[in-house]
């Protein structure tokens, strides 16, 4: 596939325009990025495996119920998971943003947390907390009633079970996005709103509704196509509960001997309804234009809660106990105790499994290191590009702008397991030899992170009207200075958190790195499935805590870069 | 001492067969090996290796580091997971020219047999094993050496369940009473659990599985697993997995115990081999070397309870002898043509 690329522009009178040069330039790095593996994916999920072409994939996954279960089980999850974030993150979000809700700074630090939390770790915590037989909250619920050794409260084990971890780790997605948008929207215009006689609930429902409504439909995007691609925390509960989703099943068949062109094939239902979905979006919102002029705005103007600010303060924190504070109590629980789920005491502390880790564990110091230089190296990466191709795409300032924005969007379709694979098939063959490098990694990571990137920046871009840069234009600025001057500073806060979450997304990614990794290109999600799988629930607790440590000091380090950072970095 | 004996006795056409195959055609053996100052020299200027095995990560690592205190300034990788994973990542790795690792050790003696069979492995007979190994606990060329015997047993909760209600047979296990109450590892992961699942249906027939699966067993990964899910409580009885794990929870003061069961405990013998194309080749023939002398053999069998296949380990009380255990019968050339199929039925009776 290629990008139809304009004959060349008509020469200028003065400077030389860099602008589109370095624009076709990302959109061939973009095209190698994911066309590549597309293609591979495209031609395997075609042929049989002695290479001959066939239709015999697409029979057998939608006649075998090995396969069609696992789509429709997919199907249910994301969707329950989208309803779920939604329903819970926007209110959220607008109490943060909008009202005078009591340490709204602590609420969105706990929202960071869980958002930085590996969905494969949450649901190891998870795991420890409601499995029904050994979970903490059941031996509490069957040590205060007094029931039967096997009555339990909550199994984890469930489809239902499965949805609430996965949600746990999704709403956030939809949180930052609203609250953002949020942010964003002057206090000016509800002002006006209210001066001309509008009411509280009328001006929410006509002013502040429609300015969020665009980032609500990309949070609820964003969570259902998170909770469908998801691998973690299927990898981790869908085994024990006894099904298959798409993701786990795409990675059963490359147990040996691996059937990659069946896995293609499984991937394609997941794609073609991406891509439905971001045209259903784009119909809802394309025509609507909600930019608001950019320069001096008003603080947003906050709704007064009277007696409901702490109720809805605790509300907040109830809900946020779920997916932060009773996780990572059950994982320190684990980190201490002799057995993972018995309650820790001072008499049975044990630094057994700190001991292991930091000495005995022996794979652990080198998927340190790979993690931290691939989340470092794809989150420089993968924000510069985002930030160029979500500015071309805002702008509409090349041709075939809408192919480079779809191009961005697309790997969110493709579960990472499966763009792992074609991203193996792609670069274990000359010309390009990656396979047991971090290179190779480094595309993966970088080609999974762009969608979120991209979705953020856009809707970054699309808060910043054009007619400051059109401004600077006019005065005889080239674009890219324009861009330099005028539209970076004004989105600084969006680059620096749009780092922040590529770099943690590393750190949750688990199902790319699983089919890409070589013993020497280990990470730590990989080691932690490693040790899941053979139950060492005590070491995992160990490296999750030192891996949020790690996340909180990288975030905090970022935002304090003298000069770039001094933003407060928001979720 | 008398385990050399019943060893050979109950392992007959166990731990063998792999093997007894290829004797017939059996090429100049290699010449054994002691371990030298000039391998010990080489060996710590390559400084490291790795060691890509289905062990128990505990044990892999207590193995690592009594290596690397003997031998200072060599440090011992260890790649941990389930065999069949090890297999698959060894033959992606290698499909690939990336060859990483130093030596495998796996659960799942078909293994073995292919890579002999693509030329992949080193022939590398270590002096002790020449010595010490009945000839059925090697490769007669050298390409592989039986680390360990593993045995697949029940497991149970001794909290939840008292020893007399324990079930004591395969058919036990299909009493409405067990059910949701059994963990089970799972044979696309684990060597030992495609030994067992192999044995259990050809002695028992795949039917008895379809029964098994209607008591709504869950299901993990790892044969390593299993004994720690039964540990925590999550479930009352382990219908498959390393039995050893059990016996050392059972013996750190945990509240669980083995079964043998009626019909015969499946079996699962471990080889490891040395790769021809290791990064560190002679850290390598090293590791393999200490991994089958007396000493490295003595800790598996105090620390990690397994069986040894060294006529000198000294057997510590606690974990029943081979001899007077029933087992079925391992046959590694029948899971190399059928190991596919397994995993199939497999998937096909429990949907995962």
């Amino acid at each position: 596939m290629t990008i139809v690329v304009p004959a060349a522009a008509t020469p200028r009178k003065y400077g030389i325009d860099f602008t589109k040069p370095v624009l076709y330039g990302f959109a061939a790095v973009l095209c190698v990025l994911i066309v590549l593996p597309l293609s591979w994916l495209f031609l395997y999920s075609f042929t049989d495996a002695k290479g001959a072409l066939t239709l015999a994939n697409f029979v057998r996954l939608f006649t075998e119920s090995t396969f069609f279960d696992p789509l429709v089980t997919t199907f249910i999850i994301a969707t329950s998971s989208a309803v779920i974030c939604c329903a819970v993150a926007a209110p959220m979000g607008w109490l943060v943003a909008r009202t005078d809700l009591p340490f709204s700074g602590v609420i969105r630090a706990l929202v960071t947390a869980s958002f930085v939390t590996p969905p494969f770790l949450g649901a190891i915590a998870w795991e420890l907390l409601a499995a029904p037989n050994s979970g903490l909250l059941n031996k509490i619920f069957r040590a205060v009633t007094g029931a039967e050794p096997d009555v339990h409260l909550f199994n984890i084990y469930t489809i239902e079970g499965i949805i609430f971890v996965i949600s746990c780790y999704t709403f956030p997605y939809v949180f930052v996005l609203v609250a953002n948008s949020l942010d964003r929207t002057p206090g000016e215009l509800e002002d006006a709103s209210s001066i001309l006689g509008g009411g509280r609930w009328y001006t929410a429902r006509r002013i502040t509704i429609p300015l969020v409504l665009p980032a609500l439909l990309a949070g609820a995007l964003v969570a259902f196509l998170q909770a469908m691609t998801l691998f973690g925390s299927p990898a981790i509960l869908a085994l024990p509960a006894g099904f298959h989703t798409m993701t786990t099943k795409i990675w059963s068949l490359f147990q040996y001997p691996p059937k990659p062109e069946l896995a293609a094939a499984a991937s394609l239902p997941l794609l073609i309804l991406t891509v439905f979905l971001l045209r259903a979006e784009h119909m809802i919102l394309g025509r609507r234009g909600y930019s608001v002029v950019g320069g001096k705005y008003g603080a947003p103007r906050l709704i007064p809660l009277h007696n409901w600010r702490w109720v809805a303060f605790l509300v907040c924190l109830l809900v946020l106990m779920l997916p932060v504070f009773l996780p990572y109590a059950a994982l320190f629980n684990a980190a201490f105790s002799p057995v993972a789920t018995t309650f820790l005491t001072f008499k049975n502390a044990t630094m057994h499994n700190i001991y292991f880790v930091l000495y005995d564990l022996s794979a652990a110091s080198l998927a340190l290191k790979n993690t931290v230089i691939l989340g470092t190296a794809t989150a420089t990466i993968g924000t510069m590009i985002a930030v160029v191709i979500a500015y071309v795409t805002a702008r509409q300032a090349v041709t075939g702008w809408r192919v480079l924005g779809f191009l961005a969007t697309a790997p969110i379709a493709i579960p990472g397991i499966v763009l792992g694979v074609g991203l193996f098939l792609s670069y274990t063959r000359p010309p390009f030899v990656l396979y047991g490098t971090l290179w190779i990694l480094l595309i993966a990571f970088v080609t999974i992170a762009l969608p979120s990137a991209y979705q953020q920046l856009q809707a970054a871009f699309r808060t910043i009207h054009p007619e400051l840069e059109d401004a600077s234009r006019i005065l005889g600025a080239t674009r890219l200075r324009s861009l330099w001057e005028i539209t970076a500073p004004l989105l600084r806060t969006g680059v620096i958190a749009t780092w922040c979450f590529i770099f943690v997304g590393v750190m949750r990614e688990l199902s790319a790195a699983i089919i890409l990794f070589t013993s020497e290109t280990k990470v730590i999600s990989v080691l932690i499935y490693d040790l899941n799988e053979s139950g060492d629930l005590g070491a995992i607790a160990v490296i999750g805590i030192g891996m949020l440590l790690i996340t909180f000091a990288v975030v905090t380090a970022v935002n304090r870069i003298p000069g770039f950072g001094q933003v407060r970095f928001r979720t | 001492m008398t385990s050399k004996l019943s060893k050979r006795d109950v392992l007959k056409g166990a731990g063998a067969l792999g093997f007894s195959a290829f004797a017939v055609r059996v090429a100049a053996a290699p010449a054994a090996e002691a371990v030298t100052p000039a391998l010990i020299g080489a060996a710590k200027k390559e400084g490291k290796l790795s060691f890509y095995t289905a062990m128990d990560l505990q044990f892999a690592e207590t193995l690592g580091k009594a290596f690397e205190a003997k031998f200072a300034g060599i440090a011992v990788r260890v790649e941990r997971s389930g065999a069949e994973r090890v297999f698959q990542r060894i033959g992606q790795e290698y499909a690939s020219n990336i060859h990483a690792c130093d030596v495998v050790n796996t659960a799942d003696q078909a293994h073995c047999i292919i890579w002999k069979r693509n030329g992949w492995l080193l022939p590398y007979l270590p002096q002790e094993v020449v010595t010490h190994f009945d000839k059925r606990f090697y490769d007669p060329e050298g390409h592989s050496i039986t680390t360990r015997i593993l045995l697949s047993p029940f497991g149970y909760n001794t909290d939840l369940v008292k020893k007399d209600d324990a079930p004591k047979s395969f058919k036990d296990l299909l009493d409405p009473k067990w059910k949701g109450k059994m963990v089970k590892a799972h044979p696309a992961y684990s060597g030992t659990i495609m030994n067992s699942t192999y044995e259990t249906a050809r002695d028992l027939g795949w039917e008895y599985f379809v029964k098994l699966a209607a008591q709504n067993v869950m299901q993990v990964q790892s044969a390593t697993d299993t004994p720690k899910r039964i540990a925590l409580g999550e479930r009352a009885v382990m219908v498959d997995g390393a039995g050893y794990l059990v016996i050392r929870n059972k013996e750190a003061g945990q509240p669980v115990d083995v079964i043998y069961p009626e019909e015969g405990t499946p079996v699962a013998t471990s080889p490891s081999a040395v790769f021809k194309d290791a990064p560190n080749p002679n850290a390598a023939r090293l590791f393999q070397n200490w991994m089958h002398s007396r000493e490295a053999q003595q800790i598996l069998v105090d620390y990690a309870r397994q069986y040894s296949p060294h006529a000198q380990t000294v057997e510590k009380p606690g974990v029943r002898k081979l001899a007077d255990i029933k087992l079925m019968k391992e046959d590694p050339e029948a899971i190399l043509t059928q190991s596919d199929d397994v995993k199939k039925k497999y998937a096909e009776i429990f949907k995962v």
